[in-house]
């Protein structure tokens, strides 16, 4: 499937409440396919909850809001249409101010690829839900993003530190981070 | 901690052991935390960490061709895959085109590469389930890549032999000539492998119905290289996504359908083959021409995002380059075959035995400084 048809699809899910039926979008994991099929008509994306962007990329990217997050995942995942079944990569980015993670799909079946991605400006407490009960590799991936980005996985069943010590002291691979011994500056 | 009283006489306690990090099956600085019961295992975690150097932090100061010396630091038998990987990703950011040459010869040391890491996969497999004896088989073998390797870039393991555009230098003279020399050697060589330790009813016990992954767990945990195909999920790059110059030699993709030790091992044997049948397709027809495009010596990448994905030995490499336009990547990520890999052990081998445990993770191949990049 090539990226306008992806979009279309994703979009649809997200139906602009200004221009679609709001209450279609509330009982969206329930009627997926009737839903896909209702709404294919050309509906413009609530441009508050998701965000595509093609430029400078290879895939596809959207970004989308924290709270639709497992949401959106979940569906990628179940729709027989998308079926983005293998979680090749996940990884934390520090966006300087905002905190994000990056999420790499693929389909096995489809061999369609897409790239997700969310944002938080929140540097204290950055939090996301977990997409584990999803892919299961996320939790190792996840554990590696909390251990060197401080960001936290709500849901997550076994989240703390990964490679560093419990003890260790800030998120290295931020980049305000300061290690005078560990790391050289050129 | 949980006390269960069986037959009104025995009391069977759960208790905790460490394995690792200096024991001799995980291969590298490893430590297992194992939950048992008795000898049936409750509980795998893995402690990692023990030689993380944080190639990811090192790769936001460093320049591109800087970071290709830092890859073969991760999965060190697969080194000249690594670095690879980063001059692909460099390469199709900037769009250059290699010359034909490079592609071929590329892809002639990747396989190369393939079966030497296999071959020390095997020798130390079987040392793992007892049979010490393979051990000198397969550094026999994997000595003469070596020593190709040697005279074609000086090094024996940290190859570095690739740069963004190209190859470093061009191949040695002897190069097709000891290459076709090791094919002949390998294919006489090889079915002694499987009259060694393939056969042998000791080992198939070990390993048949032994650490068992259903294919969709596989996909579920990200898996990849033969460990996926080995669960019957065809995962490999080379064939989804070719690179250098997969695209036009023919192999098959081993895959094995039950998903238990022994079919990742047979993937493994069956991979040494396919290696050796592309090689053999390729090393009559190197293509002549120069052997690196000259880049500028300042290599700065456009703003964007850029991934990269090969096959090492192990898997699935993934290289992800976020790049504001300056001559350092800002975020470089490495998705490393081994860590995912690595998440799935717990779920093989709880309900196993301990002697189970190093079976199935000797099939998962690890490289720890894979996983600790």
């Amino acid at each position: 499937m090539n990226n306008e048809d992806l979009q279309n699809i994703i979009g649809s899910w997200f139906p602009n409440p200004e221009a679609g039926n709001v209450s279609e979008v509330a009982t969206i994991s329930e009627t997926e396919e009737g839903l896909v099929e209702s709404t294919k008509t050309e509906e413009p994306v609530n441009p508050s909850l998701l965000e595509f962007t093609k430029e400078s990329c290879q895939f596809l990217n959207i970004t989308v809001q924290p709270e639709l997050l497992h949401r959106l995942m979940s569906q990628l995942k179940s729709n027989s249409e998308t079926n983005f079944d293998y979680l090749f990569c996940l990884s934390g980015v520090d966006w300087e101010p905002e905190l994000g993670v990056v999420y790499h799909l693929e389909s096995t079946i489809h061999r369609h690829t897409i790239v997700v991605k969310v944002k938080t400006e929140d540097r204290e407490n950055p939090m996301f839900d977990t997409v584990c009960n999803i892919w299961k590799t996320a939790e190792f991936h996840e554990r590696e993003v909390f251990d060197f980005f401080g960001i936290k996985f709500s849901n997550h069943p076994n989240l703390k530190r990964l490679f560093l010590t419990e003890e260790w002291e800030g998120f290295p691979l931020r980049k305000d981070y300061v290690d005078d011994i560990n790391m050289v500056i050129k | 901690m949980e006390t269960v009283t069986i037959n009104n006489n025995f009391k069977s306690e759960e208790y905790f052991i460490n394995m690792g990090p200096q024991h001799p099956a995980t291969h590298g600085v490893l430590r297992l935390i194992l939950t048992i019961d008795g000898e049936i295992i409750k509980k795998v975690e893995p402690d990692l960490g023990y030689i993380h150097r944080s190639i990811e932090k090192m790769c936001e100061r460093d320049s591109y061709q800087q970071i290709v010396h830092l890859t073969d630091r991760m999965d060190y038998l697969s080194s000249h895959i690594n670095n690879e990987a980063v001059c692909l990703v460099v390469e199709n950011a900037l769009e250059i085109e290699v010359p034909e040459r490079v592609k071929v010869v590329r892809t002639i040391l990747s396989e190369l590469t393939r079966i030497a890491s296999h071959c020390l996969w095997w020798g130390v497999m079987g040392m793992d389930v007892g049979a010490l004896t393979t051990y000198f088989y397969g550094f026999r073998d994997r000595e003469m890549i070596n020593d190709i390797f040697e005279e074609t870039c000086g090094a024996r393991l940290t190859m570095n032999y690739n740069i963004p555009g190209g190859l470093m230098f061009d191949i040695h003279p002897n190069f097709v000539k000891r290459t076709k020399e090791f094919i002949t050697h390998f294919r006489a060589k090889l079915p002694e492998y499987d009259t060694l330790l393939t056969g042998n009813v000791i080992f198939q016990k070990r390993t048949k119905g032994v650490g068992i992954l259903s294919k969709e767990d596989a996909i579920s945990f990200g898996a990849s290289g033969p460990v996926g195909r080995g669960s019957g999920y065809s995962c490999d790059v080379r064939k989804h996504h070719p690179y250098s110059a997969y695209d036009r030699v023919d192999f098959k993709e081993a895959l094995k359908m039950e998903g238990d030790t022994f079919a990742r091992y047979q993937v493994r044997i069956q991979e040494m083959w396919e290696s050796m049948t592309i090689i053999e397709q390729l090393i009559d027809n190197i293509p002549e021409g120069e052997h690196k495009v000259v880049t500028k010596v300042v290599i700065k990448l456009p703003k964007g995002e850029f991934y990269q994905r090969v096959e090492t030995a192990r898997g699935e490499l993934g290289v992800y380059v976020i790049s504001t336009g300056t001559k350092n990547p800002y975020r470089l990520k490495f998705r490393s075959p081994g860590f995912s890999n690595l998440s799935l052990l717990n779920h093989i081998a709880v309900g196993g035995k301990i002697g189970d445990l190093v079976a199935s993770m000797s099939t998962l191949d690890l490289v720890i400084p894979d996983i600790d990049r």
